[in-house]
């Protein structure tokens, strides 16, 4: 019997796994594949964009068990542990009756070569547990991180619309509170270490463990929703051992509302950060639901978002406008500086060896005061942002009294337009500032042409997203919204 | 019981599913990665060119050849044949790089591996020492470095194009880009490679043309093609893109495995298979049209300039037939137009759904919206004002008369159930309201020229075994890369045995059962594998009918086949009954069919013949708006009638019709290919090459066959090709792109949008329309 204090546990669909042996940097995908020889789950990409490796993992939370898709391409095996992971093999037996998912797939011609159609059953999977009559929009929502290159897709959302039969009586619905039961057994409750070496896969009880396992490793890479470290190794093929993997950790995923300020534990991701933030601050509704495709935003935290420092991640330029601040931890020792202030230059910021992002504390948009949030990609979804522009101004009695604009994709970091600022603070909120201020852009940013956008498309839009919030706050909201009947 | 003695009701022109739909949705279908390896597999893995042109001074590889796992290294010199897997038999396209390379992501040597990791691993860890070539990237470089082609261009010409230009009251010179593709098949390229005995070689290829690889295969290990065995059962995507990039992989797997003896499998991560492998072509084409007061065009002259890398490939017959469609479904009184198929420092690019053919058909879509801009009327109008006559007006640049003309019906009807008339003026209106968000609607004609222009490709062999029992093997040349092929091909046998489709198995193509066939490519699958098959039970049936004949003694004329059997004179016989007492009597019960196209020709010299058997038809309408702050755009509502002749499958071909769209929508909206100044591709996977999701697809799509057509040319089932056609139904969205930023202008000024029209490229417009409004 293996060490539970010294494996990683977890159930493939209806096998207990149990590890006390694995490459710390292997992707569930290949366990899947080259381990286990479950070959229905296949490899397109292997950065977590196509998901034709779609899973489900089911994980407990506060609310119970919950199975949300996942990439299993850029998921690591180590960071499995009390979980349940559900992949197609599980939907049908050979030969026997397929799954209400997969015969709606069938009988709507929803396959043609069929490569991606297990990540597709997956990811409709998820949704018809949940969802089982979606509208369009809600199955277009679940299918953003699917490609298909056969069907244009058309088929497939004939199908999705048309699935019979009821979630009540399939057996990961039926049976969620037996398995959230065994899960729970299986939950560590001692730090979990397999491996050695760069090998080293460590899996921290607690948050006060974790800060402890990385003051002991201050080498170790800490991994939580890994839809960025994951393309490190498969992309890169960067050693990056030892491991230390925080997404299971109960403390990081609490999301608290009070006293005027949201705050977000550092493995809180972006579906579970949904509810809160945007019900809060509605102004990134929009920007919510254009951030990866849904197996990313099951995976990606906003912590993470943050700590990996990139100039065009999703989440800093709304955060850094309403003022927001990151909490790291080193040991005991906890910090907090203001978001805009941790990004020091392209791929540096202000963490020290040994620190960790602990969480982020988002504050309400005071009433009254205008916040706009603009994403601009090359595709509408599921694309990463050529620019991103967050706007928030505060206007008495006409004038402007202050102004908070952050930009993503325009510099080397997210970055204050403090010119573009300057330039309307004090000023009357009218036509007249803006066309003024317009030029400002110029001072603040020097954007480059790469394969995203140019560098002069770059600058026109965001001249044009301060006009756009302009009009906005007047009231006038011509807006790009596909209409979906 | 016997299963096979119900009355089987016939299969051809009806909605079937895909053979495979199961097996796809439970993961069941099997791809050459999910095969069961045997003990002591290897892997390979390409080491690539990280230089667009360079000479390679020194390899050290050292660090590869101690690298953990490393099992051994694969060169140039280890090549018992050819170094050299050029489809175009030019000799331009070694599997490894050899002194020089030629593009950023050249194959320069392998690396087997006891795993694909430690292979993969191993692969950068050679040290190169390099001298820096100067390297042309694109069209206007390569023409400013000497303009060298890689293959021979051609002219088509007809009727005095000068004097034509010179007499047209008007005239317009322009010039557009049109942007190449990725395939993004979502299985990548893969070989999988069996020693045998003697030179005997397996090879699993995820291929369109096993025949290819299976020669190329051979001419690499030096032996004979009879030594060689490729087997495809499904691809996971092709598109073109594995018509001949396989056989690159397929040729290093087999090499690796006859070297060491072992089963071999290579499969490039997708940022290589992106970066090595070619994509569809991007061309710049020049023009000069002479046209008149009414929109009518008196001539043409124009250049076709494609970026075809750095060797031929299929870039001759590519940018032939980008010049086969230069005219789309417009007769040009007189033409002249040429390809140039330039050599550049970048991947080879190859075949891609349509084959030259969008690229020819989106310049011609180009002259029509610069005349209709230039005359402020509805493009539709010049559109109209230019389509081929029935008995006039009816002789291509190449001087086949077309003579199965229906874009004008189909137009018509279009138009009509679109309701295009009304909503042009409903967005014209919403536009005169001068909003930040504009409106565009376009519609678009296709017409597609159906049979390979390399006249020999149209042939293809099948082999139909029926067994005692009554069921049905069935082999073909053709491959299945998601198409529905397999199915079509199994509903023509399906009837013409009379039995039902489950007493036939669809097998695997292989070159071991059906030899020297074509790539299923041109959309040409469905008309020749269909015909070889129906040809085999054309022989079988007639041994049945004659032994029928003999045994229940009736005359042949009075054996007639019926749904589940025979009628011998008033007596019916069930099919599994005939063929047991047929083998008792020694009737052959295997035949090998064979079809070749009749009536087509091709004088590529002189740019005369009928190259093409019969022509494809379709139109669309789509409908835009677009942001004119961001550039960004939605694509509201497409309405497309497509015209498949008598349908083989309906929902199959509408499958294909949907999907091309979006594919043709995809090429020419948001899939933009990108090359640094060094010459590396730098969208080379998903996260920056933007193929279309489901959110992409209108919120009306409304799709229908043109129920009434017929193929008038003796196609399988009177059906006609559909595979390509569809993705050029497209360029309704670049057009309704255009008419949206040329509101900026009052539409007076020809927008003149390169492809792909990104949000970029709209923007960019809309900023010109504000510069160059008129007064």
């Amino acid at each position: 019997m293996t060490d539970p204090a010294n494996a990683i546990r977890f159930i493939l669909n209806d096998a207990e796994i149990a590890l006390d042996t694995l490459p710390a940097t292997q992707t569930l995908l290949d366990f899947l594949r080259l381990d286990r020889r479950l070959r229905g789950t296949k490899e397109g990409c292997a950065e977590g964009d196509c998901g034709a490796c779609t899973v489900l993992v089911g994980r407990l939370t506060e609310a119970g068990l919950v199975y949300e898709p996942v990439n299993a391409c850029i998921r690591f095996t180590g960071s499995l542990n009390a979980t349940h992971v559900v992949t197609i093999e599980h939907l049908s037996v050979p030969n026997g009756p397929l799954h209400p998912v997969q015969q709606a797939m069938v009988d709507h011609h929803g396959s043609q070569c069929g490569f991606c159609t297990p990540g597709f059953v997956m990811a409709l999977y998820a949704l018809w547990m949940g969802t089982p009559q979606p509208s369009r929009t809600e199955v277009e929502k679940a299918l953003q991180g699917n490609l298909c290159r056969c069907t244009g897709y058309a088929p497939i959302i004939r199908a999705a619309q048309a699935v019979a039969g009821e979630p009540g009586a399939d057996p990961l619905v039926a049976h969620r509170q037996a398995m959230a039961d065994r899960l729970a057994g299986l939950r560590n409750t001692d730090r979990i270490e397999v491996g050695s070496g760069k090998d080293r896969v460590i899996v921290p009880a607690s948050v006060d463990d974790l800060a402890d396992a990385y003051a002991e490793n201050p080498g170790a890479t800490i991994v939580a929703g890994a839809t960025d470290v994951g393309l490190w190794v498969t992309k890169f093929m960067r050693d990056i051992g030892p491991l230390i993997f925080v997404s299971h950790l109960p403390e990081l995923h609490r999301v608290s509302d009070a006293d005027g300020v949201v705050t977000l534990g550092a493995a809180v991701s972006y579906r579970e950060a949904e509810a809160a933030l945007v019900a809060r601050i509605p102004a990134l509704s929009g920007l919510w639901n254009r951030i990866g495709g849904e197996q990313v935003r099951a995976m990606g935290t906003v912590g993470g978002n943050i700590a990996n420092g990139s100039p065009i991640g999703d989440t800093p330029p709304p955060l850094i406008a309403l003022g927001a601040t990151v909490t790291l931890r080193r040991g005991q020792e906890r910090r907090t500086l203001p978001l805009e202030d941790f990004f020091i230059a392209y791929g540096k910021q202000d963490r020290q060896q040994g620190e960790f992002v602990e969480s982020v504390a988002v504050p309400h948009l005071p009433t009254g005061e205008h916040l706009g949030c603009y994403k601009i990609a090359k595709r509408r979804e599921e694309d990463i942002s050529s620019l991103l522009g967050a706007f928030r101004v505060k206007v008495e009695a006409g004038t402007v009294t202050s102004a908070r604009i952050a930009f993503g994709g325009m510099a080397a970091t997210p970055k204050r337009a403090k010119a573009v600022e300057a330039a309307l603070v004090g000023q009357p909120w009218s036509e007249a500032t803006v066309l003024a201020a317009l030029p400002a852009f110029a001072e603040d940013f020097q954007p480059i042409t790469d394969m995203r956008a140019s560098a002069a498309y770059r600058l026109l839009v965001a001249q044009n997203l301060l006009r756009r919030f302009f009009a906005e706050t007047q009231g006038r909201a011509e807006r790009l919204v596909r209409q979906v009947a | 019981m016997n299963k096979h003695s119900t009355i089987p009701a016939p299969v051809m022109h009806q909605d079937l599913r895909h053979d495979s739909g199961h097996k796809h949705v439970s993961g069941r279908a099997e791809y050459i990665d999910d095969m069961v390896e045997p003990v002591g597999t290897l892997h390979a893995y390409l080491a690539l060119s990280d230089r667009a042109h360079a000479e390679i001074v020194a390899i050290d590889f050292e660090a590869v050849r101690t690298a953990p796992g490393v099992f051994g290294i694969l060169t140039a010199d280890d090549i018992p044949g050819e170094n050299d897997v050029s489809p175009s038999h030019k000799h331009d396209e070694p599997i490894f790089a050899v002194g020089k390379v030629h593009f950023w992501g050249q194959p320069i040597f392998a690396v087997i591996g006891e795993t694909r990791e430690a292979a993969r691993r191993a692969a950068r860890l050679a040290r190169i020492t390099w001298r820096d070539l100067p390297a042309a990237l694109d069209v206007d470089a390569a023409r400013a470095a000497g303009g060298t082609l890689v293959t021979e261009p051609l002219t088509l010409r007809r009727g005095d194009v000068e004097a034509g230009l010179e007499a047209a009251p008007r005239r317009i010179k322009g010039r557009i880009a049109i942007g190449g593709q990725d395939h993004f098949y979502l299985e990548g390229q893969i070989a999988f490679a069996i020693p045998g005995e003697d030179e005997d070689v397996i090879i699993h290829s995820s291929t369109q043309h096993p025949s290819e690889v299976q020669l190329m295969v051979a001419h690499v290990l030096g032996i004979s093609q009879h030594a060689v065995t490729v087997n495809v059962r499904r691809m996971g995507g092709g598109f073109g893109g594995k018509e001949t990039q396989g056989n690159l992989f397929a040729a290093v797997a087999a090499l690796a495995a006859k070297r060491w003896n072992r089963p071999v499998k290579i499969r490039p991560d997708r940022d290589d298979d992106m970066q090595a492998t070619g994509k569809r072509h991007d061309f710049v084409v020049d023009y000069d049209v002479g046209y008149d007061d009414d929109g009518r065009i008196q001539a043409v002259d124009a250049v076709y300039a494609a970026r075809c890398g750095f060797s031929s490939d299929l870039s001759g017959p590519v940018t032939d037939r980008a010049l086969f469609h230069a005219d789309n479904a417009y007769w040009y009184p007189a033409v002249k137009v040429r390809s140039e198929p330039l050599y550049t420092n970048t991947v080879s690019n190859t075949a891609f759904r349509g084959f030259g053919g969008p690229q020819g058909m989106m310049a011609a879509e180009r002259w029509i919206e610069d005349i209709a801009y230039g005359l402020g009327k509805d493009p539709l109008d010049i559109r109209k004002a230019n389509f081929y006559g029935t008995d006039d007006r009816n002789v291509t640049p190449y001087h086949q008369t077309v003579t199965d003309n229906i874009i004008g019906r189909l137009v018509d009807e279009l138009e009509t159930s679109s309701d295009y008339q009304a909503r042009r003026k409903a967005v014209l209106a919403f536009n005169t309201m001068g909003g930040v968000l504009r409106k565009g609607i376009a519609l678009t004609p296709v017409k597609f020229g159906i049979s390979f222009t390399a006249t020999w490709y149209n042939q293809a062999g099948a082999l139909v075994h029926v067994y005692r029992d009554g069921s049905i093997h069935l082999s073909h040349g053709g491959t299945e890369m998601g198409q529905g092929l397999y199915i079509k091909v199994a509903q023509v046998l399906a009837d013409a045995f009379g039995v039902g489709l489950e007493a036939i198995k669809i097998m695997a193509t292989t070159t071991g059962k059906v030899p020297n066939t074509s790539a299923t490519a041109a959309s040409s699958g469905s008309d020749l594998n269909g015909m070889a098959a129906y040809d085999a039970a054309r022989q079988i049936k007639a041994r049945l009918a004659a032994h029928a004949a003999r045994i229940y003694e009736v005359a042949e004329a009075d054996v007639a086949w019926v749904p589940g059997g025979i009628m011998a004179g008033r007596q019916f016989v069930a099919f599994s009954e005939l063929v047991a007492s047929a083998y008792l009597s020694r009737v052959q019960l295997s035949a090998a069919g064979f079809y070749k196209t009749p009536d087509i020709h091709w004088d590529r010299a002189n740019g005369r013949g009928r190259p093409f058997y019969y022509f494809a038809y379709g139109a669309s309408v789509s409908e835009v708006t677009i942001d004119t702050l961001t550039g960004e755009y939605t694509v509201d509502r497409v309405d497309i009638l497509h015209d498949v002749g008598r349908s083989l499958n309906p929902v199959i071909d509408l499958g294909q019709i949907e999907g091309g769209f979006i594919q043709g929508m995809g090429w020419l909206t948001t899939e933009e290919l990108v090359w640094d100044a060094r010459g590396q591709l730098r969208t080379h996977a998903p996260s920056t090459y933007k193929i279309p999701l489901a959110s992409d697809v209108p919120p009306i799509f409304n799709v229908r066959l043109a129920e009434w057509s017929q193929n008038r040319e003796m196609t399988i089932g009177r059906s006609k090709a559909v595979g390509e056609p569809p993705l050029m139904l497209a360029m309704s969205v670049v057009e309704a792109l255009s008419m949206a930023v040329a509101s900026e202008a009052d539409y007076r000024v020809a927008p003149r949008l390169d492809t792909p029209v990104t949000p970029e490229r709209v923007l960019m417009g809309i900023k010109r329309m504000r510069t160059e409004r008129p007064a």
